[in-house]
């Protein structure tokens, strides 16, 4: 048997080293400072669509489950309360059933936080660090900012702030998406979801750069709501060739907001019957000891490296993907 | 029949779609970050041969189909069913026109092709992909022109009407590529 030898070859090994010498110089010299985070954590996020791999750790006094964490971001939060400065971390995240052509369970996320940087100073900061390393595959590389809403309405024909259940199914028939009905029902979020990934990512013009932002208040995450139209999250996503690369928030920091979104998600996670999650205590206290004002964001290193290898699927980039880990 | 997640989703499986038989050509996970995940699937109608592209929830289940692909001989047809056996077992099948459709210019007794059974009755009949068919009509050609430049219609001993080189006649027998409907070459005995 042959399957004891890596997936990509020795061309691929040096692109990730490459691309991770060039984001960490890229930190070092706007002096942001690496850290490290656990990767096995008492709490999981709470978010519904992701799904946990938990284990047990077994030697008494501290015998209790423990999950691998699906991003970083609590703990970098805590890091950030406690008074750290502008950091960022290159880590492995993992999530649970995730697998496809852009999927692998385990995978390399870059995440940073700037204090003091509102959502379109953290933009421009990830447009200059990813045209940056496109740029070398991709000449003539252009950039779009955009509305969430401008784009969708462009895309799908349809106002994501004004749902209506009729008009969004007439919409859906029009596309060729006469099972978005049996699929989304009633729920509005499920709706955006679907029509953003299956009608708006694929009609994103190529060789450009995407920063969506403002997302629906429907959608903040851990997002700050607009304080100028609470119809809104302070939330941007970033795209190219239709693919999604990162995704960031000019941060929540109110802990007791904080604690509502993870009570409702965990409201929705037993009405759905999906598995309990364990919400993040030391996070609260960490928010309400006193997160800075502050934006961060989170990119797909995996995905980055299949651009810049022009590879069709996530298994090319990973030396071992799951079949072969 | 077993049920099928859309985990388990890969080209070849065959499921049931608005209660007809289906194959599944690709499945592509989408998820976005923060959000529900999808499965973008091109799925061929084994009935109608027409291929769609359906989105499903990740997680949700389907309802296998009982499809398989079975090599058999053609035997005959008496105008309204094609008649097939299984070379092993000896056991017949007919097929109605529908099922034969495109394949039955290019069936010719006692040759072997797939017929594709969804729960015990032929859906499908796929010819080979090459045969060997004599031209029972065709204009006679120049003699001496082998340079099968232009070309000519002929039509077989099945029905089929290919176009052929100008040199060959009524009576010979020829190969053709089923799949395009192209000549290939003369037989020699």
């Amino acid at each position: 048997m042959s399957d004891w030898r890596p997936v990509c070859g020795p061309a691929q090994l040096r692109l990730r080293a490459r691309l991770l010498a060039d984001v960490r110089r890229f930190f070092a010299e706007r002096e942001v400072m690496e850290v490290e985070t656990p990767l096995l954590g008492a709490a999981c996020g709470t978010d519904p669509n992701l799904a946990v791999f938990a284990t047990r750790f077994s030697a008494p006094p501290l015998c209790r489950e423990l999950f691998l964490q699906t991003s970083p971001e609590f703990a970098m939060k805590r890091l950030l309360a406690a008074g750290s400065g502008s950091i960022y971390q290159i880590c492995k995240a993992f999530r649970n059933s995730e697998s496809g052509r852009w999927h692998n369970p385990e995978f390399t996320i870059l995440e940073w936080y700037r204090i003091g940087f509102d959502l379109s100073a953290l933009i421009e900061e990830c447009l200059a660090l990813l045209s940056a390393l496109l740029a070398p595959v991709y000449s003539g590389l252009t950039e779009e900012r955009v509305a969430y809403r401008d784009l969708f309405i462009r895309h799908a024909g349809l106002d994501p702030l004004a749902f209506d259940l009729p008009v969004f199914r007439a919409r859906a028939d029009a596309l060729g998406l006469s099972e978005a009905y049996t699929l989304c029902g009633e729920n509005p979020v499920l709706w955006l979801d679907l029509l953003f990934s299956v009608c708006v990512q694929p009609a994103m013009r190529p060789n450009c750069l995407y920063a969506v932002y403002h997302y629906p208040s429907s959608q903040s995450s851990l997002a700050r709501v607009c304080t100028a139209d609470e119809r809104l999250a302070e939330r941007f996503e970033l795209f190219f060739n239709g693919l999604e690369l990162g995704n960031g928030f000019f941060e929540l920091a109110d802990a007791s907001e904080q604690e509502l979104r993870f009570e409702r998600e965990l409201a929705y996670r037993r009405e759905n019957g999906l598995p309990d999650a364990v919400k993040d205590r030391r996070l609260l206290s960490a928010l309400a000891a006193g997160l800075p004002d502050c934006s961060g964001v989170a990119v797909g290193i995996d995905r980055l490296l299949m651009l810049l290898a022009e590879a069709e699927h996530i298994d090319q980039v990973l030396a071992f993907p799951l079949r072969l880990a | 029949m077993a049920i099928y997640s859309t985990n388990e989703f890969k080209g070849g499986l065959k499921i049931m779609l608005d209660n007809d038989p289906c194959s599944i050509i690709e499945n592509e996970f989408v998820k976005p970050g923060k959000g529900q995940a999808f499965n973008r699937v091109r799925i061929r109608n084994l009935k109608t041969g027409r291929v769609i592209e359906r989105t499903f929830k990740s997680g949700d289940t389907v309802e296998g189909a009982d499809v398989v692909d079975v090599d058999m001989q053609y035997l005959y047809s008496d105008g309204e069913f094609w008649h097939f056996m299984t070379p092993e077992s000896f056991e017949q099948y007919q097929a109605e026109k529908s099922a034969v459709s495109e394949a039955a210019k290019w069936l010719k007794e006692q040759d072997v092709c797939t017929v594709t059974l969804w729960n015990g009755s032929p859906l499908s009949v796929s010819p080979p992909n090459f045969v060997e068919l004599a031209i029972t009509e065709t204009d006679p050609g120049l003699k001496g022109d082998t340079s099968g430049g232009g070309g000519k219609p002929a039509t077989l001993e099945t029905g089929a009407v290919v176009r052929v080189p100008l040199f060959v006649q009524i009576g010979e027998v020829i190969k053709v590529d089923t799949r395009t409907g192209e000549y290939v070459s003369r037989v020699k005995d």
